[in-house]
């Protein structure tokens, strides 16, 4: 598998919440070789199951990574100009002078502007331009604007894949379109490993509005633990050196509440199985990703989160290092090859205090 | 098409070798003579048919803003100053080409789920800002870059249909036109046409070509602002798109000849070539 370029048609592609189609095919497309079956929920997650070796009826370890990413939506066609607001996180700092896709009745590229900067005032040059000030411009006359353009159209960053230094790239969506990657190279892997346990990977929807389909996904699968794979703070200008992860030192293994204590103590397990290069990130409370959704799902589900690091995340300028991807999907898939029929039975049962709790 | 080009050429103010260089390419057959001084202008003379001996110049400028390379950090991001008027409001968030050798790098900063409340629609300043190319380290870093490298950004061109899109067009839209107008001659005056350097630092190519020249008369022929956006009071639009070119009477650093510019009206109104004037006293030419 040629990661890279996988990595830039999966970024390249569309897929803003609530209108994932375009990347959705994508990623079934991408994971159909690797699975027994793929199907696609009422929500439009993608789930893509690989049949284990063990006795039916069989345990699932659900895979979870979110197929859409933030950008923006058509809320008011002035003229020949459109208004927008954002759908998910989106950076107002950065958007003034950013080049964007309106998907229209056909792709529109255009870009954000406002007012020149030679006729503002000092002030007013110091803040940043509120949603309601910035306009989209396609360079379109407002006859070919009215009749390709509807509001409620989705706008994205149009930001091709670069190739950086080393194995450095950046991009757009690298949130969380990395993960999609990571889970493909884990499912190849897969190929020539024995897995007791069905894998059951899931493209999930709406992640960045609310984990919704998350939410639905979970509860669809009905999985024995599922892990949430996503991206984290690279360490990179801006960000402070305790909150944040050095790139090209392979993926983060989440711990706090929204981490079963089994389920992280396997990740570390296996990553240090195969001398694997990982960071444990400590989560205090929320883990801002997907296991959040699902570790409340039906009665409860033990959860679990391994993350890649990127620096600039939100912007169209993420930047992350090959090999964490690669490490990635290594670590799931050691990971998911040590799952036996103890697992459940045995370190998924709290115990307190009855054996010794070893943390990693 | 040599706006394309010309727009996709990196030309900082003070290194405006690549521009100079298809200039000079484009029009070298319609020139009777064609030098370059000590800052780099590029002048260009194309003699008239004789009618009168009135010596014309006209004057674009090949610079464009940028970013220079200041210090290269520990960690090979890279620091960077402004070359000319750049709005602080548009670099995060956007991918550069650093260098003749174009290195690609990014500039990205703290993100949006870090950010402090007061901060989330602060304007983040240049100074606080960083080239990202992937270095692992400074060492790593100056195997690409030195300081002093120039960058750009990597803006695409694109023909949209009714417009184009793209970098630059400050002031390659004018060489573009200064580039045909000499295709297109000869005319009854000699021509001196001046693609002048460092205009967004001060208009320094100018002023020595305006002395190279000695014309009787001059037209500077620029990019300007339209400022035609929607807006909800009624402030007029400076200029706007696709309604011709704009006539200035008055900017920050010129007030044009009065018969200068009722010449220019009469010939476009005699030719039937819509035009308007630019409607703010903002901004600075050659």
């Amino acid at each position: 598998m040629d990661l890279l370029s996988l990595i830039s048609t999966l970024t390249e592609t569309s897929g803003i919440s609530g209108q994932e189609n375009r990347i959705r095919d994508l990623v079934k497309s991408t994971w159909l070789p690797y699975v027994d079956e793929v199907k696609v929920d009422t929500l439009g997650n993608v789930i893509a199951t690989k049949f284990g070796s063990g006795e039916e009826p069989r345990d699932r370890v659900m895979l979870a990574a979110h197929m859409d990413e933030i950008g923006l939506m058509v809320s008011r066609i002035r003229g020949s100009f459109l208004s927008v607001v954002p759908v998910g996180g989106v950076d107002l700092r950065l958007l003034l002078g950013q080049p964007i896709m309106v998907h229209g009745q056909r792709e529109l590229p255009g870009v954000v502007g406002s007012r020149p900067p030679h006729i503002l005032s000092k002030g007013e040059r110091n803040k940043s331009v509120p949603f309601e000030d910035l306009v989209v411009d396609t360079g379109l006359e407002e006859e070919e604007v009215n009749k390709l353009v509807r509001v409620g159209d989705m706008v994205s960053f149009r930001q091709p894949m670069v190739k950086l230094m080393g194995d450095r790239f950046g991009g757009k969506a690298l949130d969380n379109r990395l993960s999609v990657a990571a889970i493909a190279a884990c499912l190849e892997e897969m190929q020539t490993r024995t897995h007791v346990w069905d894998i059951v990977a899931v493209a999930t929807v709406q992640e960045a509005v609310t984990m919704r389909g998350a939410t639905t996904g979970a509860y669809g699968v009905n999985p024995t633990i599922g892990i949430a794979v996503d991206v984290t703070f690279g360490k990179g200008p801006g960000v402070d050196a305790s909150e944040s992860f050095e790139l090209g030192k392979g993926p983060t293994i989440g711990y706090g509440p929204n981490n079963h204590p089994a389920v992280h103590q396997a990740l570390v397990v296996a990553a240090k199985a195969i001398e694997l290069p990982h960071h444990i990130e400590a989560m205090p409370r929320g883990s801002g990703t997907d296991a959040w959704a699902m570790e409340v799902t039906r009665a409860g589900l033990p959860t679990g989160v391994v993350s890649i690091p990127i620096r600039n995340m939100h912007m169209p300028v993420e930047i992350a290092s090959l090999k964490d991807v690669e490490r990635c999907g290594r670590l799931i898939a050691e990971f998911i090859a040590n799952l036996d029929a103890n697992f459940k039975t045995g370190k998924l049962i709290w115990n307190d205090g009855e054996t010794e709790e070893k943390q990693a | 098409m040599i706006i394309k080009e010309l727009s996709e050429a990196m030309g900082v103010s003070g290194a405006e070798n690549h521009v100079r260089r298809i200039l000079k390419q484009a029009v070298a057959p319609y020139a009777d003579e064609m030098w370059v001084d000590a800052l780099g202008n590029l002048l260009v003379t194309q003699k008239g048919t004789g009618q009168t001996s009135m010596k014309v110049m006209l004057a674009a400028h090949m610079d464009e803003i940028g970013l220079m390379v200041t210090n290269i950090e520990s960690n090979g991001t890279l620091r960077f100053k402004p070359v000319g008027g750049i709005d602080d409001r548009v670099v995060l968030g956007k991918t550069v080409k650093v260098g003749p050798d174009r290195i690609p790098g990014m500039i990205g900063g703290k993100p949006i789920h870090l950010l402090e409340r007061s901060e989330e629609k602060s304007v983040v300043k240049m100074k606080k800002l960083f080239i990202d190319i992937g270095a692992k380290d400074k060492a790593d870093a100056q195997t690409k870059i030195k300081i002093g490298d120039r960058a750009v950004f990597a803006t695409k061109f694109l023909d949209l249909g009714s417009t184009y899109m793209g970098k630059a067009f400050d002031d390659r839209v004018g060489c573009a036109v200064l580039a045909d107008v000499l295709e297109n001659g000869p005319y009854p005056a000699d021509l001196h046409v001046a693609f002048t350097v460092q205009e967004e630092v001060g208009l320094r190519g100018a002023r020595v070509a305006g002395y190279s020249l000695q014309p009787d008369v001059a037209f500077v022929v620029e990019g300007t602002i339209c400022d035609d956006l929607p807006k909800d009071e009624d402030v007029s639009p400076v200029t706007e798109v696709g309604k011709g070119p704009a006539l200035s009477v008055m900017d920050r650093t010129t007030i044009s000849d009065p018969r200068l510019v009722s010449f220019l009206a009469n010939v476009a109104t005699t030719n039937e070539i819509p035009y308007q004037f630019r409607r703010t006293a903002g901004g600075g030419t050659d």
